[in-house]
């Protein structure tokens, strides 16, 4: 089959525009007629389920959380950009288009990332407009900072906090719809299967977090905005809950699976502890703007700081090899995350590694403090160093912080087309949950632009043009496909339930994130993506006979949770090890040693694989197929990205 | 400490609904790394119950970098614990010596009703933020973000309202249990604020209303919220959240303003 992209034709400026036009639109007085199940309450969700009741439209949302409020989308620190040109210096829409096509190696659609550049402008208003508390300047403007990668100042931001911030703007407006009667909100609630009817997404099964209880709920359209799947590594940044249940239970009704592989690995988090360690934590990028990144210029200088004959402090200047401004001087320690994780990693593989573990480098603030001061380094960063003292009970402000890249995000996701639609109609996939707008690697401060983006300005068009399509004629609750849906969540409750073998299922998930980390992390070849193919197969074998699983359906369940979230990474896990053995090039995220420039940075294979992977889900053990589609470059040149 | 860590033992609240009365269950907590996180400490205990076929000790918990609001442990009498201005998922071993008893409870409030364990039901904080907690505007139609411009220091005052996390630790600290340090944050914040003021008087009311109807009790000026807050609200908020508060109900703030309720 041709997987067709819709994207508009014509003048890559006006595609968005000249689209909107052309969608049909829905009646005022018809758009109560409709229901809308949104699925996930994030920055893409929330702003979605916000705006189309806004609009006129019954939404149902659903979180896991006890409140829309505590989506992971929360967590994010560092900001958001926009191609406002507020500081006059050189931005505009085609360059925050550039960068974001460059940044993710030329593996997205141009049209969809222009598109995401041309409404970045559009975001910042609304937020502001809401009560967003941004960053400002004396003269009582906003101000930006410049991000990760990027050589113009356009990242809005509200501290440390930018997520938190942008999430409860989006908060805010989905409680003035619930309040209006307009959203229908379902909390601890988790979406376990979608209803297919004649082809159409037409309902979902969800389970009561509380209860126990299975209920089915009919929608002219249903939209996934769930977030990504990092936690497959078991450890990562996500929220302990984030998890892959709901794209995954989509993907085995027929949705495609767009580049599992293409995983961001982010540079600055808090390095690992111990075999106790149940999440990461991350230092924003933000911190690179005045943390330098260093080494010990030696093994021995590294050796005798983790042995802590020598401190820290101790090391003289030309003992310190700033490595990445050394090796990338016009980008320095602002290159994109993929290039800073690796360079990371490299260091830890030469044995210059700091921190007990050896498994860390240096991000020193002392230049920082002795150019602005404490005071400001503080104004900037204050909650960042308090959080990496609670965490590491070390004072950044006194000794360089340890960091060593984690699993961030996860640029892959269910494959859709410009309108965000799967190739399931009526599907549809937001925010972190789609795979379109990254490539294969996602720059700083544009995760929650395109949460927003396509929550807030992409989806109230798109979605009308499907719904005007098919009428308001109701949902029939009474199809049999939403009873045997129903029937197949309850027996694999049941069968989940019957596992009283002897391992747990945090076992089982920490097992299959090293197999993850170790073999589809930050670098990947053929001979170890072979070997974690077998060793998952193996592992999910092994869940289904000796995983425990206590107590009842009926009830508050941690276990049954768990159980069901780590079974689909189980299954997620060989298929993104599938997709990476696929592309045998180097591109963004993706690390194929095999293929590496005599540099030793990534190198793209642009007549092979410039296209993007969509797995068809075939069955059960059965191996997957992949369709491609083929990347059309009509106003970029391709080019091997250097930060040199 | 030993040299594989600390000794614990703890007393537990464990409750398996709303239904049931609950009690408090010792379980022992061994070879504790001081870089633990509490709830790390938990998961630890809980591998160990799994093991051993019983059921794990049920907590809300998330982001596990203090910002999510879910995690919620009112340990040894402390809202997040003995340590100021964090949340239970930054509380770290370190602060507990080998040999301690920990109590651990859920939220005690009548609002907060027990869930299982140690997980209350928080969803009036949700219908208080629903009743006003916004600025009415629609997605799409409104100004450039820089034509509206707000000195920095009310900028700045209103990020540090806005920074509530919704945790409930004010409420879980209050002997009356009162919800106005969460509600007024929310209140200043978009009081303080150019564009919350069309609906400044309407929304302290509406917003103080649900938070009496879902049964949070009255405000004294203790402070003990304040002392708990992991985000360290002000009791400024409060003061703020009165004087709107009367305002509106005595000088009926909202003709003088010229503003319509619509009703």
């Amino acid at each position: 089959m041709i997987l067709d992209a819709k994207i508009p034709a014509g003048p890559l400026a006006e595609k968005w525009s000249t689209h909107k036009f052309n969608l049909k639109l829905v009646n005022p007085a018809n758009k109560r007629k409709y229901d809308i199940i949104v699925v996930g309450t994030g920055l893409a969700g929330g702003a979605a389920a916000a705006s189309l009741a806004e609009l006129g439209y019954n939404v149902k949302a659903y979180c896991f959380q006890d409140s829309p409020r505590r989506a992971h989308s929360i967590a994010a620190q560092g900001g958001i950009n926009a191609a406002k040109n507020y500081r006059n210096d050189g931005d505009s829409v085609y360059r925050l288009f550039y960068d974001t096509i460059k940044g993710g190696d030329y593996r997205a659609r141009e049209g969809n990332v222009y598109r995401l550049a041309e409404v970045s402008v559009n975001i910042i208003d609304q937020c502001v407009a809401q009560g967003v508390p941004f960053a400002r300047e004396y003269g009582g403007l906003l101000d930006n900072r410049s991000f990760g990668g990027a050589q113009v100042s356009r990242t809005f931001y509200a501290r440390g906090q930018t997520g938190q911030q942008l999430l409860l703007g989006a908060y805010s407006a989905l409680n003035r719809q619930i309040n209006a009667g307009k959203v229908k909100m379902y909390t601890r609630t988790e979406m376990l299967d979608v209803v297919i009817v004649d082809g159409k997404a037409q309902g979902i099964v969800t389970r009561n977090l509380e209860t126990g209880k299975i209920e089915t709920h009919t929608g002219h359209a249903v939209l996934l905005c769930t977030g990504g799947y990092g936690n497959v590594f078991y450890l990562s940044t996500n929220a302990m809950g984030c998890n892959v249940t709901a794209a995954w239970r989509a993907h085995k009704r027929g949705a495609f699976f767009g580049n599992p592989c293409y995983t961001q690995i982010h540079p600055t988090c808090i390095p690992v502890t111990g075999d106790h360690q149940s999440k990461l934590t991350l230092m924003s990028e933000s911190l690179r703007n005045d943390g330098r990144v260093w080494a010990p210029k030696t093994v021995e200088l590294a050796q005798k700081l983790r042995k802590g004959e020598l401190k820290v402090t101790d090391l003289k200047e030309e003992d310190r090899d700033y490595f990445l401004e050394r090796k990338y001087p016009s980008f320095g320690n602002l290159v994109p995350r993929d290039v800073a994780s690796r360079n990371g990693k490299e260091m830890v593989d030469e044995g210059r590694g700091v921190g007990s573990t050896g498994v860390a480098v240096f991000l020193d603030f002392a230049d920082a403090i002795k150019r602005l001061g404490e005071d400001a380094v503080r104004a900037k960063y204050g909650n960042l160093f308090d959080m990496y003292y609670q965490i590491t009970n070390e004072d950044p402000y006194k000794q360089p912080m340890r960091i060593y890249p984690a699993v961030h995000y996860t640029m892959g996701g269910l494959w859709v087309d410009y309108n965000l639609m799967t190739n399931v109609d009526g599907l549809y996939a937001l925010g972190e949950a789609n795979f379109s707008d990254h490539g294969a690697n996602r720059l700083g401060a544009s995760a929650l632009m395109q949460g927003l983006a396509d929550g807030y300005f992409v989806i109230p068009y798109t979605v009308g043009d499907y719904l005007a399509k098919i009428g308001p004629k109701p949902v029939d609750a009474k199809h049999p496909a939403f009873e045997q849906t129903k029937k197949d969540v309850e027996e694999r409750i049941k069968k989940l339930l019957a596992l009283k073998g002897n391992k747990t299922v945090d076992e089982y998930h920490r097992e299959l994130g090293h197999i993850m980390w170790e073999y589809c992390g930050m670098a990947r070849n053929e001979e170890g993506l072979k070997k974690a193919k077998g060793l998952i197969q193996n592992l999910r074998a092994d869940f289904w006979k000796n995983a425990i699983v206590l107590g009842e359906n009926e009830e508050l369940n941690q276990s049954l949770e768990k159980a069901g979230r780590v079974a689909d990474f189980l299954e997620l896990g060989e298929l993104m090890v599938d997709d990476a053995l696929m592309r045998k090039e180097s591109c963004g995220g993706h690390f194929r040693i095999e293929s590496q420039t005599p540099e030793g940075e990534a190198l793209r294979d642009d007549e092979h694989f410039a296209f993007v992977s969509a797995w068809e889900y075939k069955g059960d053990n059965q191996p997957e197929e992949l369709h491609k589609e083929e990347l059309v470059f009509e106003n970029v040149h391709l080019t091997q990205r250097s930060y040199k | 400490m030993s040299a594989n860590g600390m000794n614990l033992t703890l007393k537990v609240w464990r409750q398996k609904n709303a239904q049931t009365a609950g009690k408090f269950v010792t379980y022992k907590a061994e070879g504790i790394s001081p870089d633990m996180s509490f709830l790390e400490m938990l998961d630890v205990v809980n591998e160990s119950l799994v093991h051993k076929g019983e059921d794990p000790i049920y907590f809300d918990h998330d982001c596990r970098e203090g910002i999510c609001g879910m995690c919620s442990l009112y340990i040894n009498g402390h809202p997040h614990g003995p340590k100021r201005a964090i949340t239970t998922c930054q509380l770290h071993m370190r602060s507990f010596h080998d040999g301690q008893t920990i109590t651990i409870e859920p939220w005690r409030a009548a609002p907060f009703p027990v869930i299982k364990d140690l997980a209350v039901d928080r969803s009036a904080f949700d219908r208080i933020q629903q009743a006003g907690g916004y600025v009415s505007v629609n997605t799409g139609g409104v100004p450039d973000a820089n034509e509206i411009a707000i000195p920095k220091v009310i900028a700045d005052e209103a990020f540090n309202s806005a920074t509530c996390i919704g945790c409930g630790a004010c409420v879980a600290a209050c002997k009356n249990a009162s919800a106005m340090l969460f509600v007024s944050a929310k209140v200043s914040q978009l009081g303080m604020l150019p564009q919350g003021q069309p609906e400044r008087y309407r929304r302290v009311q509406s917003m103080v209303a649900q938070m009496d109807e879902e049964g949070f009790g009255s405000c004294t000026n203790t402070g003990a919220c304040e002392a708990e807050c992991p985000k360290e609200i002000s009791l400024t908020n409060i003061s703020r959240m009165n004087n709107d508060y009367f305002s509106a109900k005595l000088f009926r703030q909202e003709e003088l303003h010229g503003q319509s309720h619509g009703e």
